[in-house]
């Protein structure tokens, strides 16, 4: 059946509003449309890793989640869900278990690309029957702002501040969907939200019902730390998608497919711009730091168009 | 009548385990725990047993995979030795924290650094005061025994605590002794099913591990608190139903010719059977010395302890760890703040001893029995901080 958004939004809602997350988080998006992508049959069970989506989404005694939730860490989420799932086989091929439930593991980028890299790979390798999800606003964005290794070279964050010597982060955004494709994963995909969630929608469909494990990595901007104004949301990630700063793709069993171009490749500038943690960028004498960044941005994509041809 | 066997302390670990046939099964490798697992995964393999078996990439993930799997209603265990204990300690207080009875079997082996591999507690040690419930273990036939007792305590109502059971490193877990194990069916029938009032796959929906304000942390704390206390006469009453199944009884501890004692060491784990041959010795040449042997350390029986030894002129508390607190061990803190209200106390001193697998032989026995008898001599304990076995002392 075609992909219609009026549709798929007035299913019962899965995350429910009255959560703490701010105006404007791609957080609580995030989740909202990866458990809306569950068929109305399945149950399901998330993990989440300490993050600002944990914090404020079950504040005892009160939880926006409808499904079954369970945090216990920072840095194990992956590991805590495949925990889950191997109990759900056990108890399911012993007939303790009827219904069918579907695992999810939700962490930010400081959650996955850094302190829980370790037991995402592990979890990834193993083979458990999972989707992890990776909402990626490109700090640690729960204890105020401080860099990740998914931060953007020259983004200004707490912990790699802008300085009369040091121009912010110093270093390129690691790329982890690419290491987790290297992992011989079934599904890996990178999302955000555009135009009514179809690219979304459909990824995170086939991520949880691809047998084995999936990996979604979705950019999930940060209106505070990035300093836009909250409305703006779509908005970003349209920018984002067009400048190629973070391109829409997938990895079938080791085979790429770009799913979305550009018609018109914008200019980087176009998304930098409206973010204050780049402003720097815009001042004078800092020309130099908008050329490297869309030389890495058109390196990196260059890269990808060839692995997808 | 049971099955009399030959098996080292992990054998007897990994057969407890086949008997009980957990639903999930996370471990990493480490010395001297490591045979468990690797027995464990030829059952798996053979198809003896259809638990399964998630070889994680890290001691952290294992208990971060059992807390999940036991959420979800599945039974969970694993296995580890000093730094994988150390790695799983943040997980340890969010198993208890989260009222999830994970069983885990230690091997006892010394922290680094610098590494070492051989045995002394303070591994498990370290972890007292997380939560768990602390049984220890004197030889194979103990380890096994308390292993299977610790899912019918972890998992009764009135507890929910994890529970840690423990082994000395090579000397139980590696050295082949008799045992006597029980039939498959018995073991079966005494663990029973575990059936959690809540949990993630039972068709209800429910969150578990919040955010926990000042407004309800403190409650929460609490309820694990009175859990702990709660938690000793579930480890009697255990104890008693799996003695009248076995014929061998255990309780909170060990008296060992304790009734007329003047002088007592109390230990625990393995150095708890030599410390009993060198008072059958002494006792065979009329001197009264008695050993208590700790087995359940967590929750503390506090008054228990105070009473058995009321009587007793000068005891030795041997404690295989060091707290480096400058004020002695930790079992030593613990049984003098529990004799503080005894009307007449015994003089009780601290050895601290064979750390890092230095080798324990009757001598040291014989050599803190002699110190006693001074301690008795002069009605003045002396320095009570001290150090046995080691050169330069």
């Amino acid at each position: 059946m075609a992909y219609n958004l009026k549709q798929e939004a007035s299913k019962p809602e899965r995350f429910v509003g009255g959560h703490r997350l701010c105006a404007g988080c791609g957080a609580g998006v995030a989740v909202r449309g990866v458990l809306r992508a569950l068929n109305d049959e399945d149950k399901s069970v998330s993990g989440v890793a300490t993050s600002c989506l944990e914090v404020s989404s079950f504040l005892y005694p009160f939880t926006a989640w409808n499904d079954c939730f369970i945090h216990s860490a920072f840095e194990n989420v992956a590991a805590s869900v495949a925990g889950a799932e191997a109990a759900y086989k056990a108890l399911k091929r012993k007939g303790k278990v009827k219904d069918n439930y579907k695992f999810i593991a939700f962490g930010g980028d400081g959650g996955t690309y850094d302190i829980g890299f370790q037991a995402l790979s592990g979890a990834m390798e193993r083979g458990h029957d999972m989707v992890y999800v990776c909402y990626d606003n490109e700090a640690y964005m729960n204890t105020g702002l401080q860099r990740s290794s998914a931060t953007p070279k020259f983004a200004e964050v707490s912990t790699a501040p802008v300085g009369s010597k040091i121009p912010g982060k110093m270093q390129y955004k690691k790329d982890l969907t690419e290491t987790i494709v290297a992992h011989n994963v079934p599904y890996v995909a990178q999302t955000t939200f555009t135009s009514n969630f179809k690219d979304f929608h459909e990824k995170a469909h086939k991520a949880h019902y691809t047998e084995g494990p999936a990996f979604l990595n979705i950019l999930a901007p940060c209106p505070r730390g990035w300093r836009y104004p909250p409305e703006d949301l779509m908005a970003i990630c349209k920018l984002a998608v067009d400048t190629c700063v973070w391109p829409l793709y997938e990895v079938v069993d080791g085979d790429w497919k770009l799913t979305y171009e550009p018609k018109t490749k914008l200019p980087v500038t176009d998304y930098l711009k409206p973010q204050g943690r780049f402003s720097h960028m815009f001042k004078p004498g800092a020309e130099w730091m908008l050329e490297d960044f869309q030389a890495h941005v058109d390196k990196k994509w260059e890269r990808l168009l060839k692995k997808c041809k | 009548m049971g099955i009399r066997e030959r098996l080292s302390g992990n054998e007897a670990v990994a057969i407890a385990l086949k008997q009980i046939n957990p639903d999930v099964l996370a471990a990493y490798p480490i010395t001297p725990s490591t045979e468990v697992p690797q027995y464990f995964a030829q059952f798996v393999a053979d198809g003896q047993v259809d638990t399964e078996f998630v070889a994680v990439e890290s001691e952290h993930s294992a208990m971060s995979a059992c807390i999940t799997a036991t959420a979800a209603g599945g039974r969970s265990a694993t296995i580890t030795s000093a730094c994988g204990l150390a790695l799983m300690w943040e997980l340890l207080y969010v198993a208890s924290g989260t009222r999830l009875p994970v069983t885990l079997a230690v091997v006892n082996r010394a922290l680094s650094g610098p590494i070492n591999i051989n045995n002394d507690h303070s591994d498990s040690m370290g972890a007292r005061d997380s939560g768990w419930i602390q049984l220890y273990s004197e030889n194979n036939q103990e380890a096994y025994d308390n292993y299977i007792m610790s899912l019918r305590i972890a998992e009764h109502k009135d507890v929910m605590l994890p529970v840690m059971t423990c082994q000395d490193g090579f000397i139980t877990s590696h050295a082949i002794e008799n045992i006597e194990l029980l039939e498959d069916d018995k073991v079966k029938a005494f663990v029973g099913e575990y059936k959690p009032e809540h949990s993630l796959l039972s068709g209800e929906s429910i969150s578990m591990g919040p955010y926990d304000t000042p407004m309800f942390y403190f409650e929460h704390q609490y309820q694990r608190a009175r859990a702990m206390v709660d938690s000793k006469q579930v480890i009697l009453d255990v104890s008693k139903e799996f003695g009248d199944l076995t014929g061998r009884y255990y309780g909170l501890f060990e008296e060992y010719k304790m009734e007329d004692a003047e002088r007592a060491i109390i230990v625990l784990n393995s150095t708890a059977g030599t410390a009993k041959a060198v008072c059958d010795e002494l006792r065979a040449k009329g001197e009264k010395v008695g050993i208590l042997k700790l087995r359940v350390y967590r929750p503390f029986p506090m008054e228990e302890i105070a009473k058995a030894i009321s009587h007793v002129k000068a005891v030795a508390v041997m404690d295989k760890a060091e707290s480096f607190s400058a004020a002695g061990g930790p079992v030593f803190t613990d049984v003098r703040s529990a004799c503080y209200e005894l009307a007449t106390r015994p003089h009780i001193i601290n050895y601290i001893y064979g750390l890092g697998g230095r080798d324990v032989p009757v001598d040291v026995i014989h050599f803190v029995f002699d110190e006693l008898k001074k301690v008795v001599a002069d009605n003045k304990p002396g320095e009570i901080y001290r150090h046995v076995g080691v050169r330069g002392v």
